[in-house]
């Protein structure tokens, strides 16, 4: 298993009830590990429409998730 | 005040001291662009709205936006600031200020860094309707190619 901290904003936060926790995945990768938490906390937002950032900075979805490391899962952004 | 190109306020922020922030003797032009929090958003009246940010993300992204404009741009300087947290209809949500030799960069520096912000940096934006609805905006990217 990985341990990993992630991070959720905006509607994200608000469907999860909470705006970070602590997980441990088998996912292979990332795209894998928000189907996983898709599933777990009902996220209104397919993985197209979001980006993925780890440790602080923009990750690819095919990005393998390592153990430690910080995961966001970043909505489209309204800022502005 | 901020020495960095680029930042988040949590409260609001003095305009005669943004303003001299980009004040330069080489510069023969400055261009501001600022966004206001409005009442209303698709016809539905907006009573007020608070805007989040993943920081550490944001001000990455956003300090390469104005790093971006510098490169593209011939500029004096750049400066951008963005509000976080609740804010009122007519308060300034963002405040883009650039100066250059020529009004022509001054006014696309200007013009690429606000669209740039509002298409990449990690800030959302959580808006209070009158009939006492509320919710957060997802707009649909405009591109799709982005990792």
């Amino acid at each position: 298993m990985t341990e990993v901290r992630l991070l959720y904003f905006a509607s994200l936060r608000d469907a999860a009830g909470q705006g970070e926790e602590a997980w441990s995945t088998d996912a292979p990768d990332l795209r894998a590990l928000y189907a996983e938490l898709q599933a777990r906390h009902g996220f209104p937002l397919s993985v197209e429409q979001l980006r993925v950032a780890v440790d602080g900075t923009f990750a690819r979805w095919s990005d393998a998730v390592r153990s430690g490391s910080e995961i966001a899962f970043i909505p489209p952004v309204s800022g502005g | 005040m901020d020495e960095r190109d680029f930042w988040l306020a949590d409260a609001p922020v003095d305009l005669a001291l943004l303003r001299r922030r980009v004040e330069h003797e080489r510069a023969g032009a400055f261009a501001s662009f600022e966004g206001w929090v409005r009442n209303h958003n698709e016809g539905r009246p907006v009573l007020g709205l608070r805007y989040e940010s993943y920081v550490a993300l944001a001000q990455a992204e956003g300090a390469k936006v104005v790093a971006e404009a510098r490169e593209r741009f011939a500029l004096c300087a750049a400066v951008c600031v963005h509000r976080i947290g609740d804010l009122a209809i007519g308060d300034m949500a963002v405040w883009v200020g650039v100066s250059a030799p020529h009004r022509g960069a001054a006014f696309d520096a200007c013009r690429y860094i606000i669209d740039e912000i509002k298409d990449r940096v990690p800030i959302w934006k959580h808006e209070r309707y009158a009939d006492g609805d509320a919710g957060w905006l997802h707009p649909e990217p405009v591109r799709g190619d982005r990792a």
